[in-house]
């Protein structure tokens, strides 16, 4: 597939946001002793993120002036469902911030909202059979396991910046298990893909039986849509060094600055573990597109 | 996914088809001109055009040299009868009409996300770069039910305009229709059946092996 960045935009900032109201949600149903000015910068920094992504989503469209007739078709489609939930989720934040962070009902909404949020926009993506890197329980798993760690890991840089120690102390080991688990869960999708075996092939795309059929013309000259849409048009050398690049900066490297800021209480290791973080995770779901290998590829294999 | 009772469809003929594109050209007039078009081209008479289409025929060869045959592949809409496409879209504007199986867009609900033609397998779907909105294959729903033409005219664009009549039109759910019989005689297949979308149109398959 060709990555849309008003989808990378999307997915990526809202996962954090979503992942940074869980840490808010969680510590208030816990009874974690939060400062006011942390809850409060958290659930309002996650409202804002959630505006910007409902944003970048618009930009998805051809006619974003139609958007609310996205939230009709909820009885079949993934996608209608997103549209309810975020808007939804993003209400519930602001509620819950306008009021002070204080309530534990809005809290337990913004939890159960947040999770439904990363089930919708995986599953609008999982439940494609035939794109079959994507069509995948791991899909659902890594969608909400990278969203609780960048927002986790977000939460900290938060804490460090607004000097509440408490909760900086106490999020940290919550970052440093969630980072690792969603590098874990990236880790198999990406063993998984590499292993992947396509069902789909030139033979039973066109029904000519000879093992070897070669395109001779794709049927027309300048390309088409089926040539911008679905091909990323990148090297192999490309998406290699774009997986090193988000397996370092999404994982690796935030991993090592969190151990460095829980052993040695530094403010300014978690920062940078969420300011290298961020261009790690817009890699990886631009990895996540790309490397999707989509059946109609088959119909267009040569350009004339 | 229940059956409906009628269901249009076309069977392509690849032992008949020359690869002459006429059905392209035809489908692209009909279309830009009629309820469903403007068809929009960008950059037409450039270095790289690129358009709308309904159609494409591809070209395709088989085995190895010097026993090798050429296979022209008309590709559209193949009007599934379980259309992925339709489930995923949120506005509803994706549909399937319940009276002949033709599945069809609602342009004027269409918000242009291309989910639809993420869920199609088969690339039949093309947002129409001007108008923003997702297009494809009508099977001329404007034209097969017109009773001010002719009978013999009420026929898709590119069934009418194939110069070798490698393209047939009628109900694949009416076993003495002409596409049935087609399909029965000369082992009419689906495109990926593996994916189960069971796509009413057909192709017949190249005689005399080769292929």
């Amino acid at each position: 597939m060709n990555p849309a960045w008003s989808v990378i935009v999307f997915t990526t900032v809202a996962g954090a946001a979503q992942g940074l109201v869980v840490v808010v949600a969680l510590g208030r149903l816990l009874g974690l002793r939060m400062s006011a000015a942390f809850a409060g910068g958290a659930l309002w920094l996650a409202f804002t993120m959630l505006l910007v992504g409902l944003g970048a989503s618009f930009l998805h469209l051809g006619r974003p002036e139609r958007a609310w007739r996205a939230v009709t078709m909820w009885r079949t489609s993934w996608l209608s469902r997103e549209v309810i939930v975020l808007p939804a989720f993003a209400a519930v934040v602001g509620l819950w911030a306008a009021s002070g962070g204080a309530s534990v009902l809005l809290a337990l909404a913004a939890l159960l909202l947040a999770l439904g949020l990363w089930w919708c926009t995986a599953m609008i993506y999982a439940c494609l059979r035939f794109i079959q890197e994507w069509a995948h329980p791991l899909t659902i798993v890594n969608y909400t396991l990278i969203g609780l760690a960048s927002g986790a890991v977000l939460a900290t840089a938060l804490a460090a910046l607004l000097g509440d120690g408490f909760v900086q102390r106490a999020v940290a080991p919550w970052a440093l298990t969630v980072t690792a688990a969603a590098a874990a869960g990236r880790w198999l999708a990406l063993q998984r893909n590499a292993g992947l075996k396509l069902r789909s092939t030139v033979q039973s795309a066109t029904g000519i039986r000879n093992p070897r059929v070669a395109q001779a013309a794709m049927g027309m000259t300048g390309g088409a849509f089926n040539t911008r849409e679905f091909f990323h048009g990148r090297t192999l050398a490309v998406l290699r060094s774009v997986k090193l690049g988000f397996v370092l900066a999404a994982f690796a490297l935030p991993s090592a600055l969190l151990l460095w800021g829980l052993a040695s209480g530094s403010g300014a290791a978690f920062v940078l573990a969420a300011l290298v973080q961020a261009p790690g995770l817009l890699a990886e779901r631009w990895f996540f597109f790309a490397q999707a290998r989509h059946p109609q590829n088959l119909y267009y294999q040569v350009v004339s | 996914m229940t059956t409906l009772a009628k269901q249009l469809a076309l069977v392509i003929d690849l032992d008949v088809c020359v690869g002459c594109h006429a059905c392209v050209t035809s489908c692209k007039e009909w279309n830009t001109s009629g309820a469903a078009g403007p068809l929009s081209d960008q950059n037409a008479y450039g270095a790289e055009p690129s358009g709308t289409f309904f159609n494409r025929v591809q070209t395709y060869e088989a085995g190895v040299y010097p026993d090798t045959q050429t296979v022209h592949f008309p590709k559209s809409c193949l009007h599934c009868e379980d259309p992925p496409c339709v489930p995923v879209c949120p506005t509803g504007a994706s549909y399937k009409r319940k009276e002949d199986g033709i599945v069809l867009v609602d342009y004027d609900k269409c918000i242009g996300c291309k989910y639809c033609a993420w869920a199609c397998p088969y690339g039949a779907r093309e947002i129409d770069e001007e108008r923003q909105v997702m297009t494809k294959c009508t099977l001329c729903v404007d034209r097969i039910y017109d009773e001010l033409l002719p009978p013999a005219d009420r026929k898709p664009a590119c069934v009418k305009a194939c110069p070798t009549g490698a393209r047939l039109f009628g109900d694949v759910k009416d076993p003495d229709s002409e596409v049935s019989k087609a399909i029965r005689e000369r082992g009419g297949y689906a495109l990926m059946p593996e994916w189960e979308t069971n796509p009413a149109n057909r192709y017949l398959p190249k005689r005399g092996g080769g292929s």
